[in-house]
């Protein structure tokens, strides 16, 4: 495969929910090792975009390529097995587990598997290790505690190291700063571009515009379900389209 | 002054639930007593009750075979509101190939517990998709139709059953088959749901998106564990078929849906012990209200009833805390 | 005999859709799935029959008695059992279960078995139809089906407590915001589908005789008729009647009645293998919001 085929395309992809446009024929490209932004008012159908990309959902119409390969209607499995993790913008942790128990499931599945040539090792350990990555503090036992019992800002990260025991090319993360507070943020930031210096594609979906404009590529604006701007931070909020839409009386 | 009590947890457990640390021969005994418990009662001591007894635990077995299928299915988010389609599909395949091919029972029931399985898997496939109550609906529906599907259609003997069907080789070795797979049953999907495969059917039960997007496919596992609950299932009704020498339509009926469901929710579900327990607490005891006659499934449906509003955790669980916790009053302030 | 089935096909699709729209309504409004359906059937029938024949009251008031009764009954069931279990499906499922079980039960220990248990038709007589011979009580129950089916309608698109009801039904924690009592519409909705049992039970026992069994087939068919045709859909459970009413006419008339029973497995088998939510249901296969 030639280096210059993105890594994701999205074509014309439509999606209605009796008679509203979630998402009303999108489009866009992702090259490898690009992090790009979505961001849009409330309801401009972000996540129905994200839901139809990892298979949640069924589009009505388009298409989605990745690496070329057509995934339109894949359920969500395959897609995950391909390299594409996500995660939830509602955070929904086992919350009887213990916070590494939350991380078996994902590291039983196949994907793991496949990339580990067939063995899974100590699953435990592995989990252990990765909740370290994302700032569990292993002194402090954090990882052994019941998710029930975690505060928002671990919760979340807990669930990008669901998506990160996937060991994915591609991350779609949904609103993961929502809900936290500026320190967690920066607490977070570190992990992202960690990411991205391994070489990871990553889509972020996003309302705090500020800390994602530092770290984003890319941006790109939707607006009741449309596309209305694509391109640098800078310029998509010079757009007057996105002006209105977006930032409404500010603008 | 005033008194509250305190409960505290005995200081073995180390870091979760299943990891203990021991220091001493007692504490070992102190978590092999209760486990021991079932092996040594239904292996050693029960052979020594007399014939009658013996006989009810036996169909004691069967119920509680039924109930920890029914759990399986639970820990899953299945709610079985029809075992008895499981028994029934058993009965009839062991019988109709005792009856018609005669196998001998060694042949039988293995194979009614593979084909069974299969049969009741694909049934119910389709509806495993789907959450919510669709599933005990459907069960619930199914085996009363095949019920009178049999009877209407006069096929697999209509409603005179399969009669004359090879008894088990001898009472003992009922018993000890019986036992047996009980005890395998018990220890086998416990071993299993605290395994990480079983933390994934934990995990679909609790949040089936979260396992999808791990990249899981989630009807794929609950075929399996589908599988696994109509299998015991199924074992249970061929070797009940051999038991009675019988394989007809009561099979089908209501008394093998709600009986282990009962027993499942007054023992405490998602343990298979508490199933188990329930078990043998409910089929002696209807035994012994056999004179009320009808009035014994009333005493099931409202032991249902009280159960799941007031003691929704079961006997087991509410033994379990009781014996792994240490009660005293203490004075405060 | 072509005619005859086709009324008498409409006659048994009026019969499954009275059984089932109780079902489906309580499920529909409240979430709440009425495993002791059939029990309310029985009962209501039971009742009615003894206000009648033991205690001599008239047949009006002690029909008006035993409808009212019954959706005492479904009220008395949510306030006791069902709201403490509220969400917890298993519960639900094993405590309405576990009701109606007790309660069917308890009917035959009592030896509430035998011919002598019938209700009286509304009216006597029959009509005909060139020469299709139909009793009045079956026009009744056509009739009543119709009119019933057309007031839920009305009722849940046009009035206060119907869109109350809609509105818990699409989001019970959104209708709690608006100042909705979920809890008085839950006991509403089990009132409802309870009182919709019982005028079943009286417009459609006096067919045949009040027994335990009845109590049971009544659950299957409404159970059956909800499969089909999508749980919490009132179009689909109409469809899902005609389409099985007229399938077992046709089987009954033209193959053997006994296979009657086949017909609605197969409805199940096929639907649940093509679209395993029913026909106009929308049972999601993911829990919701993604």
């Amino acid at each position: 495969m030639s280096s210059e085929t993105p890594l994701l395309q999205v074509k014309d992809l439509s999606k209605s929910f009796g008679g509203v446009m979630a998402v009303a024929s999108v489009s866009f490209d992702l090259k490898r090792g690009e992090l790009l932004g979505i961001i849009g008012p409330n309801g401009s159908g972000k996540t129905t975009l994200v839901n139809l990309i990892t298979g949640f959902v069924k589009s009505d119409t388009g298409r989605i390529l990745y690496e070329g390969r057509d995934i339109t209607g894949w359920p969500p499995y395959k897609v995950v097995d391909l390299g594409i993790a996500r995660t939830f913008q509602m955070v929904r942790p086992f919350y009887q587990l213990p916070a590494f128990k939350n991380l078996i499931v994902p590291l039983c599945s196949p994907r793991v598997k496949k990339l580990a040539g067939g063995r899974y090792g100590d699953r435990d350990a592995v989990a252990l290790d990765l909740l370290e990555e994302v700032g569990f503090e292993r002194d402090a036992f954090v990882s052994y505690k019941l998710a029930g019992a975690l505060p928002q800002g671990y919760l979340k990260r807990l669930e990008l190291a669901k998506s990160m025991a996937l060991r994915p090319d591609l991350f779609i993360l949904d609103e993961l700063f929502s809900g936290l507070s500026l320190a967690e943020v920066a607490g977070i930031v570190p992990i992202i571009e960690k990411m991205r210096i391994q070489g990871k594609t990553i889509i972020m979906i996003e309302h705090r515009l500020k800390e994602l404009f530092r770290i984003a590529d890319r941006v790109m604006v939707l607006n009741y379900g449309v596309k209305i701007a694509e391109g640098q931070a800078q310029e998509v909020m010079e757009d007057e389209a996105v002006k209105k839409a977006y930032l409404g009386s500010e603008g | 002054m005033k008194k509250r009590k305190e409960r505290i947890d005995r200081g073995i457990k180390a870091r979760s639930e299943d990891v203990f640390a021991l220091s001493s021969f007692r504490e070992m005994l102190y978590l092999l007593a209760p486990r021991a418990l079932p092996v040594l009662g239904l292996l050693v001591f029960a052979p020594l009750l007399g014939a009658y007894w013996r006989e009810i635990l036996m169909s004691t077995a069967i119920y509680a075979l039924l109930a920890m299928s029914w759990d399986m299915l639970v820990s899953v988010g299945l709610i079985s509101l029809g075992q008895s389609l499981f028994y029934g599909i058993g009965s009839y395949v062991a019988g109709s190939l005792n009856h018609y091919l005669s196998w001998p029972p060694i042949l039988t029931i293995p194979a009614a517990t593979v084909l069974g399985g299969l049969i009741c898997t694909l049934f119910l496939l389709p509806v495993v998709r789907l959450r919510g109550i669709y599933f005990a609906m459907v069960t619930l529906v199914l085996p009363l139709m095949l019920l009178r599907l049999v009877e209407a259609t006069r096929i697999l003997g209509g409603t005179e059953g399969l009669t004359g069907l090879d008894p088990f080789p001898g009472q003992l070795t009922a018993w000890y088959v019986l036992q047996a797979a009980v005890l395998v049953t018990l220890f086998g999907f416990r071993r299993l749901m605290g395994s990480d495969y079983g933390l994934i059917i934990k995990g679909i039960d609790d949040s089936d998106r979260s396992v999808m997007s791990a990249g899981i496919n989630i009807h794929w596992y609950k075929a399996q564990v589908l599988f696994l609950g109509a299998s015991v299932g199924s074992f249970a009704g061929a070797c009940g078929t051999h038991l009675d020498m019988f394989a007809g339509m009561p099979g089908f009926a209501l008394d093998y849906s709600i009986m282990p469901i009962a027993a499942a929710v007054v023992g405490g579900a998602g343990t298979f012990a508490g199933p188990l327990l329930g078990a043998f607490i409910l089929v002696p005891l209807s035994e012994i209200l056999r004179a009320l006659g009808a009035l014994r499934i009333v005493f099931y449906g409202v032991f249902l009833v009280i159960f799941v509003v007031v003691l929704p955790e079961g006997i087991f669980h509410y033994c379990r805390r009781k014996y792994h916790q240490i009660e005293r009053w203490v004075e405060v302030e | 005999m072509f005619l005859g089935t086709i009324v008498y096909g409409f006659i048994n699709s009026a019969i499954l859709a009275l059984l089932s729209m109780g079902f489906n309504l309580t499920f529909g409004i409240s979430g709440v799935a009425n495993f002791a359906y059939g029990a309310v059937y029985i009962f209501s029938g039971f009742l009615a029959w003894i206000l009648m024949h033991s205690w001599g009251v008239p047949y009006f008031i002690s029909v008006l008695a035993a409808i009212f009764c019954s959706g005492c009954v479904g009220i008395l069931m949510y306030y006791v059992v069902i709201i403490r279990v509220k969400g917890l499906s298993l519960s639900e499922v094993m405590a309405t279960f576990g009701i109606g079980m007790a309660v069917m039960e308890l009917f035959r220990y009592f030896d509430f078995v035998g011919f002598r248990y019938t209700l009286p038709v509304f009216v006597d007589g029959s009509l005909s139809f060139g020469e299709v011979y139909i009793d009045y009580q079956r026009v009744l129950i056509a009739l009543i089906a119709v009119c019933l089916t057309g007031f839920i309608y009305v009722f849940t698109h046009h009035t206060r407590v119907g869109l109350a009801f809609r509105a818990i039904a699409q989001d019970e924690r959104t209708a709690l915001t608006f100042g909705i009592d979920s809890d008085r519409i839950g006991a509403f909705s089990m009132a409802f589908g309870s009182a919709l049992a019982a005028v079943a039970a009286i417009v459609i026992l006096p067919l045949g005789t009040i027994a335990v069994e009845g109590g049971y087939e009544v659950l299957i068919n409404a159970l059956a008729v909800c499969i089909v045709g999508g749980l919490g859909s009132t179009v689909g459970i109409l469809v899902a009647s005609v389409l099985i009413g007229y399938a077992q006419t046709f089987t009954a008339n033209y193959l053997e009645p006994h296979w009657m029973i086949l017909v609605s497995l197969i409805a199940i088998a096929v639907v649940l293998t093509v679209k395993p939510s029913g026909l106009f249901g929308r049972q999601k296969e993911l829990e919701e919001r993604i």
